[in-house]
């Protein structure tokens, strides 16, 4: 399975002037890819991820899966959104069943269980799963989400900074239990991240594509982290692979930032 | 009257009037009502707060004597009392339908106003759903309802007579036009404050429109409603005393306007007295009905 992303652009209007946001975006993954978006705020990552979502239009260009081009949202592109966006009136449980029930309506009742238990299971929440949304800790609400992500078996994951409001034990315990969903459990081949985190795109991606505000290119460097998985927290962040990405993103990102400063 | 504030912010609708709890009290999304001020202990606020509403009614009563020891025919607020325990000893008493119990009239004048209501939430509440979920929508019944909005519903009383030709379904009507457009501005407030990332949950989940309405527009709505509806009541039972004595229909406003003619101030003044504990009273079922819905309906 590919993903395809041509020449897209996409320009919004502020304060009377017309900003250009994505210039000409191209970006090919390939089946069980873990990509991440990065860069500093406007410049368009989670733009680029919505239009993927299909939850934007683009101005010119296209996204295809497989060669077909992607029309509107849909759950073959499951979100995970940076506010969690569980529905609060359900418990964590139904919200995961209403998700399967809607996007896979040609499951049977025992299969949407099955997925539902399973997900749960998966994130630890499945004794939690009478709770409502209210009622628990923001990294369980984003495991909930996640799992309602996965539980209905997208071909793409999509995932917007879906850690950045957690603290940074609850973030590396998400993170790690993301790999093992997508590595073990699902049939989900693509995921692409729209992070802030430099260390959690070095530890989750195979490529990292860093992004940035005009007049530069709105695509600086697509960057290969070539460590082999499963990849372990500790030895990954101090290996001398993963020290030359972080300085090459560093480098990439600062002269953005200065810029734009 | 009251005012509906929208907070765009918080995406609250915030209701201050004179029937509401004062503004300080009033707490944020989700949260628990501020406490009691930290000097004394919440007995002593409590009794605070009933020491100086006695002493607001004291000046009130004191203020009615003296209006009363001016005006020729103005009764005094113990004579009013005395006329009120008199009506409310025979609140039930049914001789015929010229001479029927307070009680029985307040009812009349209560079956009317629910009724009207009724309408007017059934047809509010879903037009200001789509109005509130449509930019379409918006656009199209936002300047109607603006429009419509000021115009005494008084003034829809022989229109909507010529069309039942009968005197009690036009009253039932006027009060439904009274309620219609708080209920509909409301609620269009309220649903249109869905988040967009609970909107983009259910196009990325492909929600069923049923699905959308029952999980992610009304949980995000009834609050709105609710204050929608609490104002609507409230107009509807100042509009029904007034839609009576144009319509000569048994009720509380008729009888008013009867005592009137009949020279007995005093039963006048009685009755104002009943007309505001009952709307004091409809007004407090439906704040403790907002209150219960929004503990349930807690926000993630």
């Amino acid at each position: 399975m590919t993903l395809e992303i041509r020449d897209i652009w996409k320009s919004f209007r502020h304060k009377g002037s017309v900003q250009p946001v994505l210039r000409g975006i191209n970006l090919t993954v390939e089946r069980g890819e873990f990509v991440s978006l990065i860069g500093h705020s406007g410049c368009g990552k989670s733009t680029l991820l919505s239009i993927v979502g299909g939850l934007l239009d683009a101005d010119r260009g296209s996204v295809t899966l497989d060669g077909e081009t992607i029309t509107g949202a849909g759950p073959d592109r499951a979100m995970v959104f940076q506010n969690y966006s569980l529905l609060p009136r359900l418990s964590l449980e139904k919200n995961v069943d209403v998700a399967v029930a809607s996007a896979r309506p040609e499951h049977s009742r025992s299969e949407r269980d099955d997925l539902v238990h399973r997900y749960l299971t998966a994130v630890g929440l499945w004794e939690h799963r009478q709770k409502r949304p209210h009622q628990v800790s923001g990294g369980m609400q984003q495991r909930c989400a996640v799992a309602r992500a996965f539980a209905v078996e997208p071909r793409v994951l999509l995932l917007d900074e879906p850690f950045g409001a957690l603290d940074a034990l609850t973030r590396a315990r998400l993170q790690a239990q993301l790999i093992e969903l997508w590595q073990s459990e699902s049939e989900t081949e693509i995921v692409l991240m729209v992070t802030h985190g430099i260390d959690e795109a070095v530890l989750l991606s195979d490529r990292i594509v860093a992004m940035s505000n005009p007049p530069q290119p709105s695509m600086l460097d697509v960057i290969e982290v070539d460590i082999p998985r499963p990849r372990d927290r500790v030895s990954v962040l101090e290996s001398p692979m993963s020290r030359d990405v972080q300085a090459r993103l560093m480098a990439l990102l600062s002269i953005d930032g200065e810029r734009a400063a | 009257m009251s005012v509906i504030t929208h907070d765009l912010a918080t995406g609250d609708t915030h209701l201050t009037g004179p029937a509401g709890e004062p503004p300080t009290d009033t707490a944020g999304p989700g949260g628990e009502p501020a406490p009691p001020p930290s000097t004394g202990g919440r007995l002593t606020a409590v009794l605070a707060s009933i020491a100086w509403a006695l002493v607001g009614i004291a000046v009130f009563a004191l203020l009615w004597q003296f209006g009363a020891s001016r005006v020729d025919r103005l009764p005094s607020p113990g004579e009013t009392m005395t006329r009120l325990r008199q009506l409310l000893a025979h609140a039930f008493a049914d001789n015929g339908p010229n001479d029927q119990g307070i009680g029985l009239l307040l009812k009349a004048s209560l079956t009317r106003v629910f009724k009207g209501f009724g309408i007017g939430a059934i047809v509010g509440i879903p037009l200001g759903l789509a109005m509130g979920s449509s930019p379409r929508a918006w656009r199209a019944i936002n300047p109607i309802a603006q429009f419509l909005r000021p115009v005494s519903p008084l003034a829809w009383y022989p229109i909507l007579l010529i069309i039942f030709l009968d005197a009690d379904k036009a009253s039932v009507w006027v009060i439904s036009l009274t309620s219609l457009w708080p209920i509909v501005l409301n609620t269009a407030a309220g649903a249109s404050t869905v988040p967009k990332d609970q909107r983009n949950v259910a196009k990325v989940f492909h929600l069923p429109r049923r699905a959308y309405v029952r999980h992610v527009l009304v949980p995000h709505t009834i609050g709105s409603t609710i204050t929608g509806l609490r104002l609507s009541m409230g107009t509807a039972w100042m509009v029904i005393v007034a839609v009576e004595m144009m319509s000569g229909k048994t009720g509380i406003g008729n009888y008013v306007w009867q005592q009137y003619n009949a020279g007995d101030m005093t039963s006048v003044a009685a009755s104002i007295l009943l007309i505001g504990a009952t709307g004091l009273l409809l007004d407090f079922g439906f704040l403790r009905l907002g209150k219960a819905v929004t503990r349930q309906e807690a926000h993630s």
